[in-house]
């Protein structure tokens, strides 16, 4: 039997120099980087591609040899993954993530925003009465490994003396490390529980929002309610900010989920998961601005008018960063 | 023949279409679950070895200097660990092979699903959600071990809502995570294949054997390929049994030996008459196929 020796053999002889110059670009560049490569390969690489495209078409339609068309299979997804993978340098990436991408998405969540805003003040009030009128509400709202002896069994020199006292120089910034890790982990949870239809983040808002109220309603009853209040605001103002945002961004989730609108229901969660991970990779950002307040600024300035203004400061900046109109270049 | 066919569909089932620019049909192949958890083991495992390291070396660092490097160790531990955990897998992927070193072993990436280049908001959005996926559920479970009776049926219940989000993939066919379906990706098995040599251009005393078409009329594509990784494999038994069933069905029974031989000068014989065949419009998927 020796018919026609094999289309086969010749037309992979024919090629199989090209398919493998086509591999060891592609190996280069995803080991090292686009760089790596020389102007010869890098002019090669398209010509190469549209070559093994081709090739790819040819053997399933002639070749019957499995693992020729399982190669260049393989080799064509890996090589249209990098032609079509526009690269931009994470310099550029990182710019524009501030400059437009990140505004945008934080605009966009605006309802969700007032909702989750909403949400914590009503939980606020809801704590601040609450604990008012009855003390015993204070040990529910405020887990007492995070009172710290703040409760109302405390005396109100000790009381003051949290406000002013700083733990010393000694772990500032590990107290500052310790709160942005922690805060964050609290926000990404609230964000991802959104997909729950929102239930979950709903009831984490509030109870974040109570917490707050109770400690108020604690230092408010000694006569302490205004230094409380610089002690709170020179970092809560960033902090509580970016829980809102991580509350809306979760918001904006499980609403898609749930009425998808005019999309389908895929189409709708991939577009509302998208946007809300940019504001919430922000978020994080936020959330580490906010440990450093807490964790240096609020130890080292101790003068109450100073306090408020950094944190009014901060939130006006915020307002202004996220919502002065800007162009959009893209729609 | 029910169970080839059913082997047929599921992996057509498994292939999602994504056509180039160029008009050529990529037909990517999902990773299937059993991939996807050992891919994500490998990384939990290389994640927690890193951690061991990173806080042996730290522990080591303090001892050396006392207590005042005891903050800054602290410091770089408490960070090390929240980089560790959230952006492992997120700076893995966003870089140009997709992919953490978990899903590289398993030939393993991650795509975007329209075909589209695979963003940073995306692979952030997939990852993300691990939080409800992986550490939710783990953590009701860490709570249960530690409470005792009194928070088991609170942490019970916990477990069982979470376990929906963990047992999401098992449950639509895109084998889709939350954090998938949220970044719009999935995940494709695409392994790095090597091409070796071409069976047809093997040395064989192939004149040893001659076929009638009779014989060589008696198979389809799929016994063929089933062939050829037999022949790629060649493991001694597999391929006595093989070449003793083939000269069964073609009615050689009576040779033997040079099972090796004899298979690659059938395979060559029935792949050139095969391909002679594709030419001319003719294929034939197995051997039910008349």
């Amino acid at each position: 039997m020796s018919t026609a020796p094999g289309d086969g053999r010749r037309f992979r002889a024919a090629r199989e120099y090209e398919w493998r110059r086509l591999e060891d670009i592609l190996t280069t560049a995803e080991k090292k980087s686009v760089k790596a490569l020389d102007d010869e390969d890098l002019l090669a690489l398209p010509i190469l591609y549209r070559g093994a495209l081709s090739s790819l078409s040819v053997a399933r339609e002639t070749s019957l040899d499995l693992e020729l068309v399982t190669y260049l299979e393989g080799l064509c997804a890996r090589a249209y993954f990098f032609v079509y993978g526009v690269r931009t340098s994470p310099g550029s990436r990182f710019a524009s993530f501030f400059a437009r991408d990140w505004p945008l998405a934080v605009q966009s969540l605006w309802r969700e925003t007032l909702v989750s805003l909403a949400l914590t003040l009503i939980g606020a009030a809801a704590g601040y009465l609450l604990v008012t009128g009855d003390p015993d509400w204070y040990s529910s709202f405020v887990p007492p490994e995070l009172a710290g002896g703040r409760d109302f069994s405390a005396t109100t020199e000790f009381l003051e003396n949290t406000l002013y006292d700083s733990p010393g120089a000694n772990g500032l910034s590990f107290f500052a490390t310790f709160l942005f890790t922690h805060n964050s982990q609290v926000a990404m949870l609230c964000f991802a529980l959104g997909f729950a239809f929102g239930v979950p983040t709903l009831m984490l808002l509030i109870h974040n929002g109570a917490m707050l109220g109770g400690i108020l309603a604690l230092f408010g009853s000694r006569g302490l309610g205004a230094e409380m209040g610089g002690w709170l605001i020179i970092h809560g103002s960033t902090e509580m900010f970016a829980i809102i945002l991580a509350g809306a961004a979760g918001f904006r989730i499980g609403w898609s989920v749930v009425f998808p609108g005019e999309e389908t229901r895929l189409d709708a969660a991939t577009k509302a998961g998208r946007t809300s991970a940019l504001a919430m990779a922000g978020v994080v950002v936020m959330l580490a601005l906010a440990g450093l307040l807490e964790g240096i600024g609020r130890q080292t300035i101790l003068n109450d008018y100073t306090r408020y203004a950094i944190g009014i400061g901060m939130i006006v900046l915020w307002l202004a960063y996220f919502y002065l109109p800007r162009r959009r270049e893209d729609g | 023949m029910a169970d080839l066919a059913a082997r047929r569909g599921l992996d057509a089932a498994k292939r999602r279409s994504l056509v180039t620019p160029e008009g050529v049909d990529l037909s990517l192949k999902l990773a299937d679950v059993g991939q996807r958890v050992s891919a994500f083991l490998v990384d939990l495992l290389i994640m927690t070895a890193i951690l061991i390291g990173v806080s042996l070396l730290l522990v080591a660092m303090v001892a050396a200097t006392g207590l005042a490097g005891l903050e800054i160790g602290a410091i770089v531990w408490l960070l090390g660990f929240f980089i560790l955990r959230n952006g492992y897998f997120i700076l893995m992927e966003v870089g140009p092979r997709a992919a953490t070193f978990g899903k590289r072993g398993a030939g393993l990436r991650v795509v975007a699903r329209s075909g589209e280049r695979l963003t940073a908001d995306r692979v952030i959005a997939r990852n993300m959600m691990r939080e409800i996926e992986f550490y939710l559920p783990l953590s009701f479970l860490s709570y249960n071990a530690a409470e005792g009776a009194a928070g088991a049926l609170t942490s019970l219940a916990g477990l069982a809502w979470t376990g929906i989000f963990l047992f999401f993939p098992m449950f639509n066919k895109d084998k889709m995570r939350v954090g998938d379906l949220l970044a719009g990706t999935w995940v494709i098995s695409a392994p790095r294949k090597q091409l070796t040599f071409d069976l047809l251009n093997a040395d064989t005393p192939k004149d040893r054997y001659s076929f009638t078409e009779a014989q060589l009329d008696v198979y389809g594509v799929y016994e063929l390929q089933t062939l050829e990784r037999v022949l790629r494999d060649g493991q001694g038994d597999a391929v006595a049994t093989v070449a003793y069933t083939i000269r069964v069905k073609i009615g050689l029974a009576d040779q033997q030996g040079d099972d090796y031989g004899f298979l690659l000068a059938y395979y060559d014989a029935i792949r050139a008459r095969m391909e002679r065949g594709l030419l001319f419009g003719k294929r034939r998927e197995d051997k039910f196929d008349r």
